[in-house]
C-alpha cells in the first residue's frame, strides 16, 4: 500500500485506538487535547513518510509518536501548572505510563464506546462522537453523512463534549448490575449508526458502507469481550450481517438504487448471511427477545428470496410483535406489505389505509403498490403522491417507473 | 388522546381447544394486536392463562381457578390508546375473541389518575 492509500487506512483503524487510551489517560476533560494528539500523530506522518518512506512497522512508528507527544504534552502541563501551583506533587513515573499495549487498547475502546453513549448525551451527539472519536471520520465526512454543514456538525460536537465534562462522565466500564441497561444505549447508537449508512440519503456510496462497516466493527468488538457478549449484542450483529449481504446487489453500475425485488441474488453474500445466522442463533441463549431478536428474525427470513407462504407468514407475526414492542413507521409499513403476501391485496389496503402515514413516501409507494391491478387510477394518484414527497431523485425515480408500468 | 382497556370475557372457561385451535386463535390474536399496534394504538396487554389460577372469596375462601360458580371468565386485556370510547369500540370489534358465541369484550377507559377523571 503507498502512504496516501496507508494513512487514511490506519487513520480508520487506529485514530480510536490512540485516542480511547489517551482519553483514558488524561480523563474526559481533555478529550480535545487527546484527539489533538491522535490528529497531530498523523499529521506528522503525513509529512515524514512520503519523504523518509513508510517505516518497517507503521503501526508502532504511530504509536511511538502519539506517546511522545502526549509525554510533551503532559510535561509543558505540569510545568505550567507547577508554576501555578508550586504544592502540586510531581509524580514523574504518571508520564512514563501511557500505556499502549493491546489489552489496554481493547479495554480502552470498550470503554470509551459505553463513555460515548451515556444516556445523559443526546442520541444525536452520540453518533456525532462515535464517529469521529470511534470511527475516526472527518468533520466533512460527518457532516455528507447527516446532510447537514460542518458548522452544525463542529457545533454538536462541541456541545457533546462540554456534556461529557459537564457530567463527569468517567471512562470505565459500568458495572455488572448496570450492564444491560447501558448496553441498550450503546446497541441503539450503532443500529443508528447502521442505519446512517443503509438507509442515509446522502449520495455518497463508499461513504454510507463505511458507516455500515464501522458499525459492524464496533459491533463486534462487543461480541469479542465476554462482559458485552450479550444475545442482544449477537442479534444486533446477526441484524446487521444479513443487511450487509445485500450491499453488493443493491446498487447499480451507476448509483442507483436496486430494489429488493429487482437484485440479482448472486449477488448476495452468502458468508455474511451464514455467519448472521450463526450470530442468531448465539443469540437465542437465555430467556430475553430484544427487538433486534425479531428485526434480526424478519432479516433472515429476507434472505430468503422466495416467496413462500411460511416466510410471509413469520414475517407478518415478527412485525406483530415488534410493533408492540416498538411503534415505527416503517415497521407499520413492512407489517402491511407482509399483509397482503398472507391475506391478499384487498385486506392490506383496508389495513393500509389506517395507518395514515400521510407524509411519508413510502406510504403512498405501498398504497400505490396494493392498489396496481385493482385500482389502477387510484394507484396512480397515490404513486403521484409519493413523488412529491420523495427526498432523492433515485426515488423519485424508482416511483416513476411504477407509474409508467400502470399505463 | 385517552386509553381504554379491552377485557375480554369467555363464557365458558372451561371449554377445551385443540393445540391447533389455540394455535389458529393466537395468530389472529396477534393479527388483530399488530395491526392495532401499527397504528401506534396500542398501550400493553397481556393473556391471562386459566391453568393455576386461584380466586379469593369474602372470608379468605380459596377455590381454584375463576370456574366453578362463576360462568364467566376473563381470558385477557389490552389497552388501546383512542380519541373516543366509539373508536375504542372499533378496535374491540375485530377481537378474535367475539368470535365464540356468549362472548363478549368489555370496553373500560382508564382514569388517567390527574384528579379530574
Amino acid at each position: 500500500m503507498e502512504h496516501h492509500e496507508l494513512i487514511p487506512h490506519l487513520f480508520r483503524i487506529e485514530y480510536r485506538k490512540i485516542v480511547s487510551v489517551l482519553c483514558k489517560h488524561f480523563g474526559f476533560d481533555q478529550v480535545e487535547t487527546a484527539e489533538d494528539i491522535a490528529s497531530d500523530t498523523f499529521l506528522t506522518a503525513a509529512q515524514t513518510w512520503p519523504l523518509k518512506g513508510i517505516p518497517e512497522e507503521p503501526v508502532a512508528w504511530l504509536y511511538s509518536v502519539a506517546r511522545n507527544k502526549a509525554k510533551n504534552h503532559l510535561q509543558r502541563d505540569r510545568v505550567f501548572e507547577s508554576k501555578i501551583t508550586p504544592a502540586i506533587k510531581s509524580d514523574a513515573s504518571a508520564i512514563e505510563d501511557i500505556d499502549l499495549s493491546p489489552q489496554n487498547i481493547s479495554d480502552s475502546q470498550l470503554q470509551m464506546m459505553f463513555a460515548i453513549c451515556h444516556p445523559a448525551i443526546p442520541p444525536e451527539a452520540q453518533i456525532g462522537l462515535s464517529l469521529r472519536i470511534l470511527c475516526g471520520f472527518g468533520i466533512d465526512e460527518i457532516a455528507d453523512a447527516f446532510l447537514t454543514s460542518k458548522e452544525t456538525i463542529n457545533k454538536r460536537l462541541f456541545r457533546a463534549r462540554e456534556k461529557l465534562r459537564e457530567e463527569k462522565i468517567t471512562i470505565g466500564l459500568p458495572a455488572q448490575s448496570e450492564i444491560d441497561a447501558r448496553l441498550n444505549t450503546v446497541l441503539t447508537t450503532l443500529y443508528l449508526l447502521f442505519s446512517e449508512g443503509y438507509y442515509s440519503t446522502s449520495q455518497q456510496q463508499t461513504l454510507r458502507k463505511e458507516l455500515c462497516l464501522e458499525a459492524m466493527r464496533l459491533c463486534y468488538m462487543l461480541v469479542d469481550n465476554s462482559y458485552t457478549d450479550k444475545p442482544p449484542v449477537n442479534a444486533l450483529l446477526a441484524l446487521m450481517c444479513f443487511h450487509a449481504s445485500r450491499f453488493e446487489a443493491r446498487v447499480g453500475d451507476n448509483g442507483e438504487f436496486i430494489l429488493y425485488n429487482e437484485q440479482d441474488t448472486s449477488l448476495w453474500n452468502r458468508e455474511l448471511i451464514s455467519k448472521g445466522g450463526q450470530l442468531l442463533h448465539k443469540a437465542t441463549t437465555g430467556n430475553i427477545v430484544s427487538r433486534y431478536h425479531l428485526e434480526a428474525s424478519i432479516a433472515f427470513w429476507n434472505t430468503k428470496k422466495e416467496d413462500t407462504r411460511e416466510k410471509w407468514e413469520n414475517i407478518l407475526q415478527l412485525h406483530n410483535h415488534l410493533l408492540q414492542f416498538e411503534y415505527s413507521p416503517i415497521a407499520a409499513l413492512n407489517r402491511t406489505y407482509a399483509l397482503s403476501k398472507v391475506k391478499g391485496k384487498h385486506e392490506a389496503i383496508l389495513e393500509a389505509e389506517k395507518l395514515k402515514l400521510v407524509t411519508n413516501h413510502f406510504y403512498f409507494t405501498l398504497l400505490g403498490e396494493l392498489y396496481t391491478g385493482i385500482d389502477n387510477k387510484k394507484a396512480k394518484t397515490n404513486l403521484e403522491k409519493a413523488i412529491v414527497l420523495a427526498r432523492t431523485s433515485s426515488d423519485k425515480q424508482t416511483i416513476q417507473k411504477k407509474i409508467d408500468a400502470l399505463q | 388522546m385517552d386509553e381504554f382497556m379491552l377485557i375480554f370475557r369467555h363464557e365458558d372457561g372451561k371449554k377445551v381447544a385443540s393445540p391447533e385451535q389455540i394455535e389458529h386463535w393466537m395468530k389472529q390474536t396477534m393479527d388483530w394486536v399488530g395491526s392495532i399496534a401499527a397504528q401506534n394504538k396500542f398501550g400493553g396487554g397481556n393473556g391471562l392463562p386459566f391453568e393455576g389460577s386461584k380466586v379469593v372469596w369474602h372470608n379468605n375462601v380459596v377455590t381454584n381457578g375463576p370456574f366453578g360458580e362463576i360462568k364467566e371468565t376473563i381470558g385477557g386485556y389490552i389497552i388501546v390508546k383512542a380519541q373516543s370510547v366509539d373508536e375504542a369500540v372499533e378496535f374491540a370489534k375485530g377481537c378474535p375473541v367475539l368470535q365464540g358465541e356468549g362472548n363478549s369484550v368489555e370496553v373500560r377507559k382508564i382514569a388517567r389518575g390527574d384528579g379530574v377523571h
